[in-house]
C-alpha cells in the first residue's frame, strides 16, 4: 500500500512539475513577443538585436527544462 | 515501473535511447571501454573532418557547395566571437569554434534514428560548461588579476544595495555552469522522450495517424531547436569570456 | 498477507529494474568516467582538427577571396581611371586642335588682312594719286579760266574805253581789273 501511495505521489508530483513547462512557455513567448513588437516599431535595430533575443529566450526555457528535468527525475529515479 | 502495466500494448521506454551499453558485448563500462557514445562521439568527429577538412580541400575562390557551407559555418562563429566578446576574444575562437561544431553535430547525429545522443547526457554537457566556467574564471583572473571581481561589485547601483546585488550575482555566476549544462541536456532529451512517446504511442492502431503526425512535427521541433541550443550554448560562451575579459559592465 | 507478499515481490522487481536500467540513464554515474574520458578525446581531436587544418586553411581561403575582391575592385577602379585619363585626353587634343585651328584661322585671316591692308593702300595710294593729278588739272584749268577771264576783262576794258575814245593806258588798265578781280 505504502507503495502505491508513493507511485501515485510521483505521478502528481511530475504532473505539477509539468505546469512549470507551461509558465516556461509563457515567458519565452513574452519574450519572443516583446521583441517582435520592438522589432516592427524600429526594423532597422531588430538585426543586432538577435542574439540578445536568443539568450533571453535560453534563460526563459532554460527553467522549463528544470521543471521537466523535476519529472524526469520523479518518473524514472526516485 | 508502472508502464509496464500498461496492458494495451503500449510500451512507453521513453528513457532507453539514452542507455550507454558497451559497443562490443560485456557488461563493465569501465573508462576505456568503446561504448555507443564512443561511436557517436566519433561519428561527430568524422562528420566534422568531412564538412570542415575536406569540404574546404579545394581551397577554391569561387567555393563548391561543401566549401561554402564549411565558410558559412566559419564566418557565422567568427561573426558571433567578435561581435559578442570583442576583437580580443578571437584568440580563443578556435575553441569556442570546436564546442559549437561538437555540440551541432551532435545535436544533428542524435536526430537520426536509432542514433545515441551524446549531448543528452549530462555528463557530457556538465563537462563542457564546466571546461568553460573554469577556463572564463581563469582566465578572468589571469587578465584583470583582483579587478575581475568588479564584475561582482556594480557600480552603477547605489551603494546601499550594492551587497545585496554582489551575492545575487555570485550566485548567478556559480549557476551559470548549471543552467549551461543543464540546458542543453535537458532540450535534448526532452525533445527525442517525447518523440519517443509519440512514437510509442502508434503500438495503438487508432491512435497511429496522431502517433506518426506528432513524431513528425516534434522532429521538425527538434532540428530547429538541435541548432538553436548549440547557438546559445556558444554565445552564452562568448557572453562568459566578454565578462572575463572586460569585467567592467 | 498475500498483498503484502505480492508488493514485496513487486518492489524487488523494481528494484531490479531499476538497476538493470539505472533508472534514467543520465543519472546513472558508473557510466560518467567513460563518457568523460571520451569526450575529452573527442573534444581534443576536434580541437586539433579545426585548429590545425580547418580554421587556418578556411581563413585563408576567405582571406585570399577577400584580396581578390579587393583586387578585382582596385583593377576596375585603375581601369575607370584610365579611361577617365583616356577621355581628358582626347578632350585636350580636342581642345588643341580646335586652338590650333582658331589659330589657323587668324593666321589666314591677318595675312588676307594684310594682304588687303596692301591692296587697300595701293588703291588708296592710287586713288590719291589720281584725285592730286585731276586736283592740279582742275586747277590748271582754273587757273587757265581765271587767266582767261582776266585777259577777257582787260581785253573788254580796254575795248570799252577804246570805245570811250580815250587811249588806254594797258598798265592801267590791267592793274584796275587786277585790283576789280580781286577786290
Amino acid at each position: 500500500m505504502e507503495g502505491d501511495i508513493a507511485e501515485m505521489g510521483k505521478f502528481i508530483g511530475a504532473g505539477i512539475s509539468a505546469f512549470g513547462m507551461g509558465l516556461a512557455a509563457l515567458g519565452v513567448g513574452n519574450v519572443a513577443g516583446n521583441f517582435l513588437s520592438g522589432a516592427l516599431r524600429n526594423p532597422s535595430a531588430a538585426a543586432s538585436q538577435t542574439a540578445t533575443l536568443f539568450i533571453g529566450i535560453a534563460f526563459a526555457e532554460a527553467l522549463g527544462i528544470f521543471s521537466f528535468l523535476v519529472a524526469l527525475l520523479l518518473m524514472f529515479a526516485v | 515501473m508502472a508502464t509496464e502495466e500498461a496492458s494495451e500494448g503500449l510500451v512507453f521506454h521513453p528513457m532507453d535511447q539514452f542507455k550507454v551499453e558497451p559497443l562490443f558485448g560485456g557488461d563493465a563500462i569501465h573508462w576505456y571501454t568503446p561504448t555507443n557514445a564512443t561511436l557517436w562521439m566519433g561519428l561527430t568527429v568524422v562528420a566534422i573532418f568531412l564538412l570542415l577538412v575536406l569540404g574546404s580541400r579545394g581551397r577554391a575562390v569561387i567555393p563548391t557547395r561543401v566549401q561554402s557551407i564549411a565558410e558559412l559555418a566559419y564566418g557565422f562563429v567568427y561573426k558571433m566571437v567578435e561581435d559578442v566578446a570583442g576583437k580580443d576574444g578571437l584568440k580563443y575562437f578556435p575553441y569556442i569554434m570546436t564546442l559549437f561544431m561538437f555540440i551541432l553535430f551532435a545535436n544533428f547525429l542524435g536526430l537520426l534514428p536509432m542514433a545515441f545522443t551524446t549531448t543528452s547526457h549530462v555528463a557530457v554537457t556538465v563537462v563542457l560548461a564546466l571546461a568553460v566556467f573554469i577556463g572564463v574564471t581563469v582566465l578572468g583572473f589571469v587578465k584583470n588579476g583582483a579587478s575581475f571581481l568588479g564584475l561582482f561589485w556594480v557600480t552603477s547601483a547605489p551603494l546601499a544595495i550594492r551587497p545585496v546585488l554582489a551575492v545575487i550575482e555570485i550566485i548567478s555566476y556559480f549557476v551559470r555552469p548549471v543552467s549551461h549544462s543543464i540546458r542543453l541536456a535537458g532540450n535534448m532529451t526532452a525533445g527525442h522522450a517525447v518523440i519517443k512517446v509519440f512514437a510509442a504511442f502508434a503500438g495503438a492502431a487508432i491512435l497511429s495517424p496522431l502517433a506518426i503526425l506528432g513524431v513528425a512535427a516534434m522532429y521538425g521541433l527538434e532540428i530547429l531547436v538541435s541548432f538553436i541550443q548549440a547557438y546559445v550554448f556558444t554565445i552564452l560562451t562568448c557572453v562568459y569570456l566578454k565578462d572575463a575579459l572586460h569585467p567592467h559592465h | 498477507m498475500a498483498t503484502n507478499a505480492n508488493e514485496a515481490a513487486h518492489g524487488a522487481a523494481d528494484a531490479a529494474h531499476a538497476a538493470e536500467t539505472g533508472g534514467m540513464p543520465q543519472i546513472d554515474f558508473a557510466t560518467f568516467p567513460n563518457q568523460i574520458f571520451w569526450l575529452v578525446v573527442t573534444i581534443v581531436v576536434i580541437y586539433l582538427i579545426l585548429s590545425r587544418v580547418a580554421l587556418p586553411r578556411i581563413g585563408s581561403v576567405l582571406a585570399e577571396r577577400q584580396g581578390t575582391i579587393t583586387n578585382d575592385i582596385a583593377a576596375a577602379e585603375e581601369l575607370k581611371l584610365k579611361a577617365q585619363e583616356a577621355e581628358a585626353a582626347y578632350n585636350q587634343a580636342l581642345a588643341d586642335a580646335r586652338v590650333e585651328a582658331q589659330k589657323i584661322i587668324a593666321e589666314a585671316k591677318a595675312e588676307i588682312q594684310i594682304g588687303l591692308d596692301e591692296a587697300t593702300a595701293k588703291a588708296d595710294a592710287e586713288i590719291a594719286a589720281k584725285a592730286a593729278e585731276s586736283e592740279k588739272k582742275i586747277g590748271e584749268v582754273r587757273a587757265g579760266a581765271l587767266e582767261a577771264v582776266t585777259e577777257v576783262a582787260k581785253d573788254t576794258a580796254a575795248e570799252i574805253i577804246g570805245m570811250l575814245d580815250q587811249k588806254a593806258d594797258a598798265a592801267v588798265v590791267s592793274e584796275a581789273v587786277n585790283a576789280r578781280l580781286k577786290g
